[in-house]
């Protein structure tokens, strides 16, 4: 694997390289919710919608498992980033 | 790992205080630890915590636990060989109420007489410290420069990592489904992988210590409380720069060394649905304290709400020690406190296992003191 991939932006929220996710896989970090503890890797505002399909693949490539049977990361509320000035006036 | 059917000590629970006492063990030269772990490492409390590490206490047991940790805490990375993100921008206590103030200047008292340099601190000096604080109408401050937070989740995996390196092994995706008792003594437990022999078990499961305890027929008063926190989007550093923290005004906010703004209120009542679920109605209220605490976080957006289990106890105080069944150990009931409390709970209760004097003398912390009518009320908790 050439460096220029391994220095790959796959959470651009947080900065986290495909070199890095690899090495944390290979650690046996290997599934979402870990490796987003770890690296804070789809925690940015963004809440892991670019780069989550990406650590799917890439848990699946490392790990031999389907990609289908890779867990998706837990899913938190708020669906999209809101400034805390409009929550606090209740939405009014 | 590979599955082992024996070992010296078993550990239910893979958050701070179960792998920083498999540390502490293979430290002190255990060889056979297993922590066997139900989710993911720190998928628990710890990794839902609030971060905040200080020794602004009421007690004087947990003043004397809170310094501890923060030795620990503060020669950590170089000891475990991997970052914990230590920040120590201070503990800022504020007084909404004279009566408040007055209890804040009685706990700064016991912490003095105990080496905690903790102090009052006028509206101007709170402004240098956090210079976007309006607090109006606050009464007073009291603040700690050595508090601070760290980060749970490097804290917690650093601890692991360290414990490997020593020999430990630890299952993730591993239940605890039972302890095995004879004779008024623990000899193992029984989990969803297979069974584990072991001289000692230790139950570090947090807010489902309870549930743990009665499978070796011990009962602990303890219940685990679900509190909801929230997360903002990276912003300039230098916003909130010390935990902010009020017990009469609800709410501990803190700023990330890379920017997110973490903040948290105690729930009204108190949840025990173990289902940590969150509400919109937290995010507003949590919103309109922020926002009015530091005026600034107004165009700071919210990206994140979760929740996570304090594992409570009646009085607010651990309970750590052997129980009525022999070789079964508490290390649990840390209110809210578990992550800046697991390093010291960890080391201490290992000293005791291999038959050293500990650190800190920590026999009152027996669930026993309850039944006792003994309880330890901590006064500065949320």
């Amino acid at each position: 694997m050439s460096d220029k991939q391994e220095q790959v932006i796959v959470c651009r929220c947080e900065e986290i390289t495909l070199g890095e996710i690899r090495e944390w896989i290979d650690r046996g970090y290997d599934n979402v919710n870990e490796l987003k503890r770890v690296l804070r890797v789809g925690m940015g505002p963004c809440q892991g919608r670019g780069c989550q399909d990406i650590l799917l693949r890439e848990i699946s490539r490392r790990t031999g498992k389907p990609l289908d049977q890779v867990e998706p990361g837990t899913v938190r509320p708020a669906v999209k980033p809101i400034k805390a000035g409009l929550l606090a006036s209740g939405g009014e | 790992m590979e599955w082992k059917n024996k070992a010296d000590v078993a550990i239910i629970g893979g958050g701070i205080v179960g792998t920083a006492t498999a540390y502490y063990l293979a430290k002190l030269g255990v060889k056979n630890v297993v922590v066997v772990e139900k989710g993911t490492v720190c998928s628990g409390s710890t990794g839902r915590c609030g971060a905040g590490i200080r020794a602004q206490w009421g007690t004087e047991m947990n003043c004397r636990l809170g310094v501890a940790a923060l030795d620990i805490f503060e020669q950590l990375d170089d000891e475990l060989g991997l970052p914990t993100g230590l920040n120590q921008g201070g503990y800022l206590l504020v007084a909404y109420k004279e009566n408040e103030f007055e209890n804040l200047k009685k706990g700064m008292a016991l912490q003095n007489s105990l080496g905690i340099k903790s102090k009052t601190v006028t509206l101007d000096e709170a402004r240098e410290i956090c210079p976007a604080l309006a607090a109006d109408d606050a009464v007073g401050f009291t603040y700690h420069a050595r508090d601070g937070h760290a980060d749970p989740f490097l804290t917690t995996f650093a601890y692991l990592e360290a414990a490997k390196r020593l020999g430990v092994t630890y299952h993730r995706h591993t239940e605890c489904t039972g302890i095995k008792v004879a004779d008024g003594k623990a000899y193992g437990i029984t989990t969803d992988k297979g069974d584990i022999d072991a001289d000692v078990v230790i139950n570090c499961a947090g807010g489902y210590a309870q549930f743990i305890a009665k499978m070796a027929g011990v009962d602990i008063p303890n219940w685990g409380e679900r509190h909801e926190i929230m997360i903002t989007e990276p912003t300039e550093p230098g916003v909130c720069p010390p935990m902010l923290m009020s017990f009469s005004g609800n709410y501990y906010i803190q700023q990330r060394p890379h920017g997110s703004i973490i903040c948290g209120m105690s729930p009204a009542g108190h949840p025990q649905d173990y289902e940590n679920k969150t509400s919109w109605q937290f995010a507003t209220e949590m919103s309109k304290v922020l926002v009015k605490l530091l005026p600034c976080t107004k165009g700071i957006r919210v990206v994140r709400q979760w929740s996570g289990l304090y594992d409570m106890t009646p009085d607010g105080s651990p309970i750590i020690g052997e129980t009525d069944v022999k070789n079964f150990y508490h290390s649990t009931g840390y209110s809210g406190h578990g992550f800046m409390l697991g390093p010291i709970a960890g080391k201490i209760l290992a000293q005791t296992l291999v038959g050293s004097k500990p650190d800190i003398d920590y026999s009152m912390l027996d669930y026993r003191r309850f039944a006792r009518g003994e309880l330890i009320m901590e006064p500065n908790i949320t």
